[in-house]
């Protein structure tokens, strides 16, 4: 499996990232390597196999709703790259 | 003997002793920073102030006339992927570079409450996505055995802070072997817990369903120490297990007469490096003289679990890593005019080339037409790899191998051949995939470089491990701590 450098390009936006034409070349080389290592998997007959998500096969694990202190919106919103007033602040998103 | 040289039990005798105070246990331990991470880089946070705080908290404890806990006063390091309120976690990568979590993981906590000091917070590989530093964002952390080597990753900052005795504990997390490769590389003890056994909380996620963090420490007796303060249930973390089948009360020295060693012929095989091989034969032989029965057995999906890990961890990564925008906290890009445009400038410009190559890996891995073929793929192999390791415990107690194939490399030898720098935990991969515990020790050298001896038991058998590794520890006395090359003073 080879992978192209438009392709690398379609799973960059996917995964919102930007790449150079030259970082696009040098993915689409590093990737199909790797890809054609995964290969090997194909060698195994897994149709009867049921697949593993955990190790350990945890139940859903719930607890009771419980009223408790928390981050305080301060401590949480001190944190964000910018701030307009109390509002995280982001570039225009609708033209306008 | 210097204060930096000696180890958890006996820095807790020497207080109780009042040989020393805590204050002056950290003032060494920083001392030997100060003067050894020029060279080593092991640290990216020095909480001198903080530490010192904590020193004099033990002093006071003690002056009162309270028990101290056998973590009292120890200096520990912590990976910089665990969060600490007021003191960055950056887990070195640009993207979080000036991250101050206003939280504690639970480990941290816990350490802090047994009386642990913590010194700082050292480096990994770029969200702990290696096996050598060199995806550190910041610098390459250097094998104290030989300063133009890598000392392993992710976690080699704090397997480096161990080894050359600027921490006597520290904590490392192991997705595919970045507690135990870095333990192997620097010749110390590393310990990948049962998956579960401990909180995950505060651990900035990679691969939810394999992290797991441990202990690194150069004595198995500390190990244990430290593991099982770590160990516990917690209500942050719903995949932490109540009440884990755990006896910590048993003593180390329990001997291992009559324990069933397998040894797998695939951990054998071509690939690994022939010396490495012969030194682990031989510690197997010593395994033998204790009383152990050795016998040969297979793992046979063995050459599986790096083409499943290389798709699994990646695929949960690309799906921990989207909450990285640029909005909320974190890197934040300049000069984006829309909203879409500032998260895939933020992420483009913060994360580096390895993160980016394991979120587009996982992503493909994870995309419309391919998440059967590669995705669910991995998941039904993975059960067979559990399943080899379900056969292999219904005949044996414990299974021997090498740690990594090979000893340290050099710096710059990998960076440019993704596959062979993955190459680097062969050994390791398979027991996250299973979830079960596995533990490093050193078992000698290799022209000069440690070499590492791997326990993998069944799931919460770690005092079985723990018991095995001390036995061989106890029998062989390797030295644990390297002496300097390169100019280090050994101060």
């Amino acid at each position: 499996m080879r992978l192209t450098p438009e392709q690398v390009q379609k799973v960059a936006e996917l995964a919102r990232l930007q790449l150079s034409l030259d970082e696009r070349e040098r993915y689409a080389e590093q990737l199909s390597a790797v890809l054609g290592y995964f290969n090997m998997l194909n060698s195994l007959d897994t149709v009867n196999v049921s697949p593993t998500s955990h190790a350990l096969m945890l139940k859903n694990v719930l607890r009771e709703d419980q009223v408790r202190p928390s981050l305080s919106q301060q401590q949480v919103m001190s944190l964000a790259p910018e701030l307009s007033g109390e509002l995280v602040a982001i570039p225009r998103t609708f033209e306008g | 003997m210097k204060i930096y040289e000696l180890n958890a039990s006996e820095i807790h005798k020497g207080l109780r002793h009042k040989d020393f105070s805590a204050r002056e246990v950290a003032q060494a331990h920083l001392y030997r920073i100060e003067q050894t991470d020029k060279d080593l880089k092991a640290f990216v946070t020095v909480t001198t102030e903080q530490a010192l705080r904590a020193a004099d908290a033990v002093d006071a404890k003690m002056s009162r006339g309270e028990e101290l806990h056998p973590l009292s006063g120890i200096p520990v390091a912590v990976k910089d992927n665990m969060c600490t309120t007021g003191v960055k976690t950056t887990c070195s990568s640009k993207m979080l570079e000036s991250f101050v979590p206003p939280y504690t993981a639970t480990v941290v906590n816990k350490l802090e409450q047994a009386g642990a000091v913590v010194l700082g917070k050292t480096n990994l590989d770029e969200f702990a996505m290696g096996s050598s530093t060199e995806n550190s964002a910041f610098f390459t952390t250097r094998n104290p055995y030989d300063l133009e080597r890598v000392p392993g990753g992710s976690s080699g900052g704090s397997a480096v802070a161990v080894a050359a005795g600027q921490a006597v504990i520290a904590l490392g997390s192991d997705t595919g072997g970045s507690i135990r490769q870095p333990a192997a590389f620097c010749g110390i003890v590393g310990v990948k817990p049962t998956y579960s056994l401990v909180s995950r909380y505060g651990l900035v996620a990679f691969a939810s369903s394999l992290d797991q963090v441990g202990p690194f420490a150069r004595t198995v007796s500390d190990a244990a120490w430290a593991l099982e303060a770590l160990a516990g249930h917690d209500p942050l973390d719903s995949t932490s297990v109540p009440n884990a089948p755990v006896d910590w009360s048993q003593p180390l020295d329990k001997g291992i007469r009559g324990l069933k060693v397998g040894v797998p012929r695939e951990y054998f095989a071509d690939g690994m490096e022939p010396a490495v091989v012969k030194s682990v034969r031989e510690a197997i032989k010593v395994f033998e003289c204790l009383g152990a029965e050795i016998s040969e057995i297979s793992l046979p999906h063995t050459s599986y679990a790096l083409p499943t890990y290389y798709i699994i961890a990646p695929a949960e990564a690309s799906s921990n890593l989207a909450r990285f925008d640029g909005v909320r906290y974190g890197f934040r890009a300049e000069g984006a005019t829309n909203q879409e445009e500032l998260i895939s400038l933020s992420r483009s410009q913060g994360f580096g080339p390895e993160v980016k190559r394991r979120i587009m890996l996982g992503t493909y891995a994870l995309s419309n037409g391919y998440y059967d073929a590669y995705y669910g793929k991995a998941q039904k192999v993975r059960s067979l790899i559990k399943q080899d390791f379900d056969n292999a415990f219904s005949q044996v107690d414990i299974i021997l191998s090498p740690t990594s194939p090979t000893t340290a490399f050099k710096v710059g030898a990998r960076v440019n051949d993704p596959l062979s720098m993955y190459m680097a935990d062969l050994c390791t991969f398979a027991v996250n995939l299973a979830g079960i515990p596995a533990l490093s020790l050193n078992c000698g050298f290799v022209e000069g470089l440690p070499v590492g001896l791997q326990l993998m038991g069944k799931a919460f058998s770690e005092m079985m491990l723990l018991q095995a590794a001390f036995a061989y520890e106890q029998t062989v006395k390797l030295p644990q701590l390297p002496v300097f090359k390169g100019g280090l003073p050994n101060v």
